[in-house]
């Protein structure tokens, strides 16, 4: 009897049935997108080898909760450096320089530190978790090496009954290859 | 203005030219590294007897115990300005002719950063203690003191390195990406492990342009934040020469003008060895030498205004330190540095120099010389004219364990610097192709 890894439908899901095509240029994928729209497919997965903001636009997507990352991970920060900084005065006071035991403006520094400091490490998770870990599908959808060269694709999740349909439109708006996953 | 790129640069082109220079590496490569790494041997000696025998061999006497450690530890300091200020300022500001050199200059500022640190602990003397500066309690329960700079200064540096750091390794993402893409063989498994299924789809870019921009938004208060906590490492204290509120910017636009200085250094062979004269091209030279003469004539300003607010404030100490400084026994270290920053920048006015690239090198060299001798006049010069207890000063010289620790700085920084290149792409790919026209059926792109 053969073993079956319980991780293995985590770490290597099947892959998604659709079609990919393959754009040779900017203009092309962006009408393609806007066919796709007007069919109703809103779930499919565009690559560039650049951010462009005619796709963006194109997309019409929701501004990253990246930012979310980044404010509460610098508020966090400056929290933390106001805590470390006045905790550590008061835990064992000590009067230096006739100044008073917590005096802020020289914890601003530190404050000001660690607010970059935590709110830029919160930056890289949210990214991280955002286009890496919680990305819907990774790995599970068609790729082709050239999208991260000078070709754009575009990749619509679908039923093989419907996938002829799909192909067709993409053609129409100008795709140099189309293959079916 | 001159063309930042010719029409031969394409998407593909972009890919291949800067793949091909992670390729095996040529002769002239590996000259560089053998000199570098022979270069960090010498300090690695010298740095070993230091340790045998203590900090008297670094030729410290009273009042001179701040020296040439310091010095570099503030000249690597500033180097790595200029990286974060092409990667993150212009990229706020928006400006196109950054993409092909931020990321040399990027790298150079993560390997300044970690070259600079290993500074204070060679000069703390008891290197074995070092984790001293982390703030926690000591037996007897007494923390830091978090009102003296040198604390600031350490958070300072660790936040600069890390988030300098986690800057690069973000931006190098979607470019191992490209690079696992076109590789072969064990490179691709390598690059295919970096990239961390990078693949360029639409959600990755949304929250990858995303959180570069607030990155970069970050980094830009900090870069300015770091060099000036590092000038109040000086200015808090009471030494003539020190004390002054002009410090913070003084030394943001030195760091950055010795960082720009740097990056023309580092270019021009890299440029040469890596056959990178089409993505890096002369436009990218005169632009980055715009920058240095701009830096360069406020570090001018700023040594205008010391020497003026010490003869106007009219306090005696003053006045004397900046004599001293000028016609002392340090004399020739101070006209080093006034012609190397203050006069050689003037040749940048021509556009013939700031075309020529043999010529811009010359004038960086000159200029890293310059940045190196004014932090040596500000912290080893001011120290030597202490006006406190002049009976006790004694006369202060550097000594072989200070220029061969230095030397082994400059070998360590571009080891690193030399295998990051030949490992990573030097060019941003992405970026590049960012500025290029998009390929287009319908019309030529506007871009």
């Amino acid at each position: 009897m053969k073993l079956v890894n319980p991780l293995t439908a985590i770490f290597h899901p099947p892959p998604t049935p659709g079609v990919l095509a393959v754009f040779g240029h900017l203009d092309t994928t962006v009408d393609a997108i806007g066919r796709l729209h007007a069919a109703g497919h809103t779930d499919f997965t565009v690559y560039s080898p650049i951010p462009r903001h005619e796709i963006e636009d194109a997309l019409d997507q929701p501004v990253s909760p990246v930012r979310m990352f980044t404010l509460i991970g610098g508020i966090s920060g400056c929290a933390i450096g106001a805590w470390l900084t006045l905790y550590m005065s008061y835990d064992w006071p000590l009067v230096l320089g006739g100044k008073p035991i917590g005096s802020v403006p020289p914890y601003v520094v530190i404050m000001f530190e660690m607010t970059i400091l935590f709110g830029a490490l919160s930056t890289i998770l949210g990214i991280l978790f955002n286009a890496l870990f919680a990305a819907r599908r990774l790995g599970t959808v068609a790729y082709d090496p050239r999208f991260t060269n000078d070709k754009f694709g575009i990749f619509v999740p679908s039923q093989p009954a419907r996938a002829g349909q799909v192909e067709s439109l993409l053609r129409g708006a100008g795709a140099e290859e189309i293959r079916r996953a | 203005m001159a063309e930042p790129q010719s029409s031969r640069v394409s998407y593909d082109f972009v890919t291949r030219a800067i793949a091909r220079t992670l390729g095996t590496p040529g002769k002239g490569y590996f000259a560089l590294l053998a000199t570098a790494v022979a270069l960090l041997g010498v300090g690695i000696v010298c740095l070993l007897f230091l340790l045998r025998y203590g900090l008297g061999l670094a030729g410290y006497s009273h009042p001179v115990y701040w020296a040439v450690y310091i010095t570099c530890f503030v000249f690597w300091v500033g180097i790595a300005h200029s990286g974060t200020l092409i990667s993150a300022i212009l990229f706020l500001f928006r400006s196109g002719w950054r993409t092909a050199v931020y990321r040399t200059a990027e790298a150079m500022t993560v390997f300044a950063v970690m070259t600079a640190g290993l500074f204070p602990l060679i000069h703390i003397g008891r290197q074995w203690y070092f984790y001293w500066l982390i703030p926690y309690p000591n037996e007897r329960g007494l923390w830091p003191n978090f009102k003296s700079p040198l604390i600031w200064d350490e958070f300072a540096i660790g936040t600069y390195f890390t988030v300098s750091t986690v800057f690069l390794i973000l931006g190098l993402i979607p470019d191992i990406a490209a690079v696992r893409d076109v590789a072969t063989g064990w490179r691709k498994k390598l690059y295919a492990i970096c990239a961390i299924g990078w693949r360029g789809t639409n959600e990755q870019w949304r929250h990858f342009t995303r959180g570069y921009l607030y990155l970069a938004a970050l980094a830009t208060p900090l870069v300015l934040s770091v060099h000036s906590v590092v000038s109040w490492d000086f200015a808090m204290a009471l030494v003539p020469g020190w004390h002054a509120t002009l410090f913070a910017p003084y030394f943001v636009a030195g760091a950055i003008y010795s960082g720009v200085a740097m990056v023309i250094t580092l270019l021009v062979p890299i440029r040469k060895l890596f056959h990178l004269e089409e993505l890096i091209t002369v436009h990218h030279f005169e632009n980055l030498a715009k920058l240095c003469l701009l830096t360069g004539l406020i570090v001018s300003m700023s040594y205008c205004t010391e020497n003026f607010v010490a003869w106007f404030g009219g306090n005696p100490h003053e006045r004397e330190a900046f004599w001293y400084r000028a016609f002392g026994p340090f004399w020739w270290a101070s006209w080093t540095m006034n012609i190397c920053n203050g006069l050689l920048p003037w040749l940048l006015w021509s556009k013939k120099v700031r075309t020529n690239i043999l010529g811009l090198f010359v004038v960086s060299i000159f200029v890293n010389v310059g940045m190196w001798f004014e932090r040596f006049v500000i912290i080893v010069v001011s120290l030597a004219g202490e006006p406190f207890e002049r009976f006790a000063n004694a006369t202060y010289n550097p000594t072989w364990a200070d220029w061969g620790i230095m030397a082994g700085s400059f070998g360590w920084f571009f080891m690193w610097f030399l295998l990051f290149v030949k490992t990573f792409p030097a060019v941003s790919i992405s970026e590049v192709k960012e500025v290029l026209p998009a390929p287009q059926r319908g019309k030529v792109a506007a871009s």
